[in-house]
């Protein structure tokens, strides 16, 4: 034990590897064997669970590893879904445009506001990154040439490059995979990088940061916008998955939904943002279709997993690996 | 004084009616250690979160290696070597002791805004952490979470972060509070060894420790610096000992 502490710098994670890998595995399966179980309807369920997958990674960022408890991250994605239907309505329907712009606003929003709300910590932070949100959801609904409250309809899904790759259900399933994949990676390795570190610490002790030499605020902003970005990428596809883009998409209720995805698999992980997505997700599925009133059933089983799994899905399974080796 | 590191000028804090800083004027000279004693509640802690930034001042000037830097944020200040310890320990409690440090040497090695690379793998961040975890004998203790540490290991690991940051100024708020005796030993031949490598203030309540390791000695009572001298001189004082001395030394 003791020449097995000395030779880790860092905390062991052996373990653990494996389980990013079977999930990217399991989702990367999900098109192979859909034509014998779900058909097509696996085949969206999943790129649905990847696309929220990606926000919750992304909010997994501020939450688990910055303390930052934003309630107002479906704006993010809404910014980005707005950003495809409103080009679309102009006849811009290609991605190496719609992509970019999508990126490129959701962050422009994610700094302009984070520069407001980082001033701010704890439950104000809290109440004013809502405040932003509520923000965006009602400028979404007052925009009467793109829809207003009813949404807006998209007449297809963006080319990539002219081509109507996305078009075909199996290839947008591999596309937003790749997102998933290069948004857990990019995550993965900031977390660990000097940039990350500080974060991390800030998280714990932000005076002592600073009296360390590190300018906090600084390091919060850049983890917002990126954050931010990224729920923007979700965004721009989440309209290419659904055709359809609403104000609905950055209502607080969406932002609340991400908040239990990242809770319920486990905070300051990533996968557990991975593994909260995919079980909310298949969980409303499932419930929804056994009683229109599921969320009586759905929320208790949430406050059962907040009060007795501390660590979420992600921290049960550890423990029970721990025990099974034990064993 | 034109040489001094650091130099207070009638600098006044009131919080509400009290004042805790009283136009006080106060100056550390380079690689000087200079020991400020007092009674609890003379505002001692109060002066170190002014000079380190915590805390604004009403009024007066602060200047830290020729320039004023009343109005400069804390990170800045570190930024410029001015280094600090906390009477209650101000670790990172998940971190090892080890990452503890190698976040100060980051810190003083810029390019902290590189988001590839694992950090905890970097050699230039490990080695000049790891010799400063050897400085204060924790070299052994570095891959332990540092909230895991013992008091006595974690008032150690203040240090190393400390010198981690190079610092011109060192400023030691009751570093030996809560430690043992065979500790405070232990601290005290640890700070004598660091002596002259950088300037240091040192807020301490353990006499043996101040008397033993300052070149100077101010007495602050009620937010201003009754007495100011060598140690000897200091101890002579009949002010000093009425108002002060009297009671801590028997």
């Amino acid at each position: 034990m003791a020449v097995l502490l000395a030779a880790s710098p860092a905390r062991p994670r052996g373990r653990l590897r494996a389980l990013p890998a079977c999930i990217f595995l399991a989702f990367a399966l999900i098109p192979v064997v859909a034509p014998f179980v779900g058909g097509g309807y696996l085949v969206s369920l999943g790129s649905r669970v990847m696309i929220f997958a990606i926000a919750a990674v992304a909010l997994d960022l501020l939450v688990g590893y910055g303390a930052l408890i934003s309630f107002g991250h479906a704006a993010f994605i809404g910014i980005g879904a707005y950003a495809v239907g409103i080009l679309s309505v102009y006849g811009i329907t290609d991605a190496l445009v719609s992509l970019p712009v999508a990126l490129a606003v959701s962050a422009a929003y994610a700094f302009l506001t984070g520069v407001v709300c980082l001033r701010t910590s704890g439950v104000y932070f809290i109440m004013i990154t809502l405040a932003f949100g509520q923000m965006a959801f009602f400028t979404a609904s007052s925009l009467a040439p793109f829809g207003g409250d009813d949404g807006l309809t998209i007449a297809a899904r963006n080319t990539l490059a002219g081509l109507p790759l996305l078009r075909n259900e199996r290839a947008f399933y591999y596309l937003v995979f790749a997102c998933l994949l290069g948004t857990y990676l990019f995550c993965r390795a900031l977390v660990g990088s000097r940039f990350g570190r500080v974060v991390r610490g800030a998280k714990e002790n932000p005076v002592r940061m600073a009296t360390i030499g590190f300018d906090v605020y600084r390091f919060q902003l850049a983890t917002y916008v990126i954050a931010g970005a990224l729920a923007g990428l979700s965004g721009f596809l989440l309209a290419n998955a659904t055709e359809f883009v609403s104000p609905a998409y950055m209502s607080w209720q969406r932002s609340g939904e991400l908040i239990v995805m990242v809770l319920l698999g486990g905070l300051g992980s990533l996968d557990g943002a991975i593994i909260g997505a995919a079980a909310y997700l298949l969980t409303e599925e499932w419930l929804s279709r056994v009683t229109e009133d599921w969320k009586v059933i759905f929320g208790p089983v949430l406050v059962l997993v907040v009060l007795f799994a501390r660590g979420g899905l992600i921290g049960l399974t550890r423990d029970l690996a721990r025990r099974l080796a034990r064993a | 004084m034109p040489d001094a590191v650091l130099h207070l000028e009638k600098l006044r804090k009131s919080f509400g009616a009290l004042v805790v800083t009283d136009e006080l004027t106060f100056d550390v000279m380079p690689r000087e250690l200079h020991a400020v004693i007092g009674p609890n509640g003379a505002g001692k802690t109060t002066l170190i979160n002014q000079i380190s930034g915590l805390v604004a001042p009403d009024s007066g000037t602060i200047q830290f290696a020729g320039r004023d830097i009343t109005a400069l944020p804390t990170h800045a200040r570190a930024e410029l070597g001015l280094a600090r310890s906390f009477q209650v320990s101000s670790i990172l409690p998940g971190f090892s002791a080890l990452e503890n440090v190698a976040l100060a040497v980051q810190s003083r090695a810029g390019s902290s805004f590189r988001v590839l690379g694992r950090a905890a793998a970097e050699a230039a961040l490990n080695d000049p952490a790891m010799a400063a975890l050897a400085d204060v004998g924790l070299a052994e203790r570095a891959h332990i979470p540092a909230g895991e540490l013992a008091h006595g290991e974690k008032r150690a690991l203040e240090l190393a972060i400390a010198l981690a940051m190079q610092p011109k100024v060192l400023l030691l708020d009751e570093p030996m509070a809560g430690t043992g005796r065979e500790e405070t030993a232990r601290l005290v031949e640890l700070l004598r060894r660091l002596k002259g490598r950088f300037a240091v203030v040192l807020v301490e309540h353990d006499m043996t420790a101040v008397f033993a390791l300052a070149d100077r000695i101010s007495v602050l009572i009620y937010g201003r610096i009754l007495a100011s001298g060598t140690p000897a001189g200091v101890r002579a004082d009949p002010r000093v000992v009425a108002a002060y001395l009297g009671d801590e030394m028997e």
